[in-house]
């Protein structure tokens, strides 16, 4: 799934060339291929980015971002469950996360938060692994340089630099993969994305700055982050800027693509503002009844990215029984796959706690170590001398 | 063998690096043209580009935190902090960030980010350019700490901080930055005494006197003036902060039954606080005093006219040596 046949192509040479000399538009009116109701408009400048998008290939966005909400609320009933002990849906996000990633290359590398599980999904880690760090299995799900995806990332903003940095190293090797940073609206107060904007405006660097502006950081409202629009913002750093529907997964598709290109093509950073909306609660330990206002939800459900693309494959008679129900079946396994993956996942080992805090052996450590492994030793055997 | 300032033994061992590796990129404020306000750096992107000894915007947390990016493509970015009171921007990235990628990926992403501060007090100057906030990196699990002392280990320890896999922070002494030493730049990396181990820079039999950085010359310095007076004082060079290597201090203790820490950072939490406290441990039946810390105060570094009183200097170190020993001493008579 990592380089699927909407990622691929990306970069083709009939695309209109975006370099410094022809800069992008910053902030401005919202980017929209498809409206709420599933009517696919055309907008002169970014048709051209998905003209190869096939059928076909519409039906597999579908079938993504399907698999992906139903992935959230097995991983929801499971942390009811007890079998997670935390998960932070993206419900409302989907289109955001699929487009944006379906425009990716194999070899670009992407600095995720911990909401980007459709990524994760999208860029082949694999459903256990996405599973384990919400158990509290491990602190990392996948590998990251086998998939080119870092771990989940908890610190807000702080992967904007690493990516940055990251950005640095593919311009120092003279390769031409691109970066992509996922962060929130709530992380644009945050000095670290400050930090980000003026280091890769300083070194141009291959980096894609992605904001999912979901509407709220936990119970704080965007407005309390930003007093212009966050697409406004990069200006300032002299990074051009996006406002993208989010939920209008083809729209997401353009804009990234548009910015992944201008990366590789050495002309410098963007920043996407993706306008979208949390559906659900911050995290399943949250309750946005205390603070949201219902209609709020009700407005924004109205604009759902799984029902307009839906809408749209129905106006164009694609959405027969067999889509239906490929799709169906596929979510339906990845579900059974996600659950048994994790209440099947085996717990880890006492000692673990003290593997891999350095590449090589510590002193310290490994003394506390065998003094921890001495003290377990000494329970051994007393569960038979209990039921003596 | 040639004999370099401190500042230029660790530029010879920058360079030295940066010719053995090509992964290796210098980063921080200042650290091009100018050669770095300290000139540790020193011509150094001249012969290397721009690319390769990177002048960056000013900003710390920026500076870690793309190194960090850097180190997931395979760098191994070297960043200089400008001076100690600067680092507290970055700290998020250090902690955070570069001290547990390693553990959080379980070794599949590794951090061999050397970070080079220039720190404590002892030069004069305004406030924030004299600190020693080496415990709260000592506190933090995943980073390995070095204070150098001398020109010689900071020539070596240097390529041994960059060709380390885990990061590492490098206190670099600045009131010793123009000291002069002998340093052999054909010594071999692989025999060299590794960075984790600590030294015996003077041997003695009645106490044992642990330091590290600035200090150790001041107490080489206390150890010759004690001699002079009968008393034979081993002073141990700690080298690295974290992890301490402990056998060597508790050799020395369980020969000499009395130990005196000093440091210039404060004292609560601080270094002496966990040596005395690992001695006392592991070598409780061999004291025969309890350990005595002579360091810095437990104030804001103090503004230039009054550091002199801040510093543990070598009066206030024998003076605690005294104390070890149960002889006269400016606390006798206190209980307690
Ligand atoms: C540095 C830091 N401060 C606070 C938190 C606690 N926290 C976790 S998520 C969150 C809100 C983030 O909102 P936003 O950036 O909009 O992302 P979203 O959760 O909406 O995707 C906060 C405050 C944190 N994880 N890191």
């Amino acid at each position: 799934m990592l380089t699927d046949e909407v990622g691929k192509g990306a970069t083709s040479a009939s695309r209109p060339v975006h370099s410094a000399e022809n800069p992008l538009r910053s902030g401005g009116s919202l980017i929209q291929l498809i409206t709420p109701k599933g009517e696919r408009i055309s907008h002169p400048e970014f048709d051209v980015w998905v003209k190869d998008v096939s059928d076909e290939q519409l039906g597999s966005l579908y079938e993504d971002m399907t698999v992906i909400r139903r992935i959230d609320a097995e991983a929801t009933a499971l942390q009811r469950q007890g079998e997670l002990a935390l998960w932070p849906p993206l419900l409302g996000q989907e289109a955001s996360q699929i487009g944006s990633s379906r425009a990716l290359r194999e070899d670009d590398f992407v600095f995720p938060s911990y909401r980007e599980s459709g990524v994760a999904y999208v860029r082949g880690a694999e459903l256990a692994e996405i599973a384990r760090v919400w158990r509290g299995n491990a602190s990392y799900g996948w590998d990251p340089q086998r998939i080119n995806l870092a771990t989940p990332q908890i610190i807000i903003g702080s992967q904007s630099l690493h990516a940055t940095g990251y950005a640095m190293g593919i311009q120092h090797d003279g390769a031409d993969s691109a970066v992509m940073a996922y962060f929130g609206d709530g992380a644009t107060s945050e000095g670290d994305v400050s930090e980000a904007m003026v280091f890769a405006a300083s070194f141009q660097a291959p980096v894609v700055f992605f904001c999912q502006n979901n509407h709220w950081a936990i119970s704080e409202p965007v407005r309390l982050q930003s007093h212009v629009q966050i697409a406004d913002r990069p200006n300032g750093f002299g990074i051009p800027s996006m406002r993208v529907d989010g939920n209008d997964v083809l729209a997401v598709l353009a804009a990234t693509r548009v910015a992944l290109d201008r990366a590789r093509k050495g002309g410098g950073p963007t920043f996407i503002e993706a306008v979208t909306y949390r559906m659900g609660p911050h995290t399943t330990a949250d309750d946005p009844t205390r603070y949201r206002d219902p209609n709020e939800l009700e407005d924004w459900a109205a604009k759902d990215p799984i029902a307009r693309l839906k809408a749209l494959l129905d106006s164009k008679g694609l959405l027969d029984e067999a889509l239906e129900a490929t799709v169906r079946a596929k979510a339906d396994a990845v579900a059974a796959e996600f659950r048994a993956s994790c209440i099947d996942m085996p717990d880890p080992a006492p000692l673990d706690v003290f593997n891999h805090v350095y590449s090589t052996p510590n002193s310290w450590i490994e003394r506390q170590k065998d003094h921890y492994s001495r003290y377990l030793e000494s329970f051994a055997g007393s569960s038979e001398e209990g039921a003596l | 063998m040639s004999k370099l300032t401190f500042a230029r033994a660790i530029n010879a061992g920058l360079r030295k690096s940066l010719e053995s590796d090509p992964k290796v990129v210098l980063m921080g404020e200042d650290i091009g043209a100018l050669g770095g306000v300290f000139r540790v750096t020193d011509g150094l992107q001249k012969d290397f580009g721009t690319h390769r000894v990177v002048d960056t915007p000013l900003a710390e947390s920026g500076i870690i935190g793309t190194a960090v990016g850097l180190a997931y493509r395979g760098y191994r970015p070297v960043c200089e902090i400008q001076f100690d009171g600067f680092i507290y921007p970055a700290f998020d990235q250090i902690v955070s960030q570069v001290a547990k990628m390693h553990y959080r990926t379980q070794g599949r992403v590794k951090m061999p980010i050397t970070i080079r501060v220039p720190f404590g007090g002892g030069i004069g100057s305004p406030e924030h350019h004299s600190e020693s906030p080496e415990a709260y990196f000592t506190h933090t699990s995943g980073l390995r700490v070095i204070s150098v002392s001398n020109p010689q280990d900071a020539y070596t320890m240097i390529q041994q901080a960059i060709a380390s896999d885990d990061p590492v922070l490098f206190f670099e002494p600045k009131r010793r930055y123009h000291d002069k030493g002998e340093v052999d730049e054909a010594a071999e990396l692989a025999t060299a005494l590794s960075m984790e181990k600590a030294r015996v820079v003077n041997a003695g039999s009645d106490v044992t006197l642990v330091a590290y950085g600035p200090l150790v010359k001041t107490a080489r310095d206390a150890a010759l003036a004690a001699a002079d007076e009968g008393t034979s004082i081993e002073v141990i060079d700690l080298r690295s902060l974290a992890p301490i290597d402990f056998p060597t201090v508790e050799a020395s203790v369980r020969k000499t039954g009395r130990l005196v820490i000093t440091h210039e950072a404060a004292q609560s939490g601080g270094l002496g606080a966990e040596i005395a406290a690992s001695i006392t441990e592991r070598c409780f039946n061999y004291l025969e005093a309890a350990p005595v810390r002579i360091t810095g105060f437990d104030v804001p570094y103090p503004y230039s006219k009054l550091e002199m009183h801040h510093l543990p200097d070598l009066d206030r170190i024998l003076d605690g040596v005294d104390r070890a020993l149960g002889r006269r001493n400016s606390l006798s008579g206190l209980e307690g």
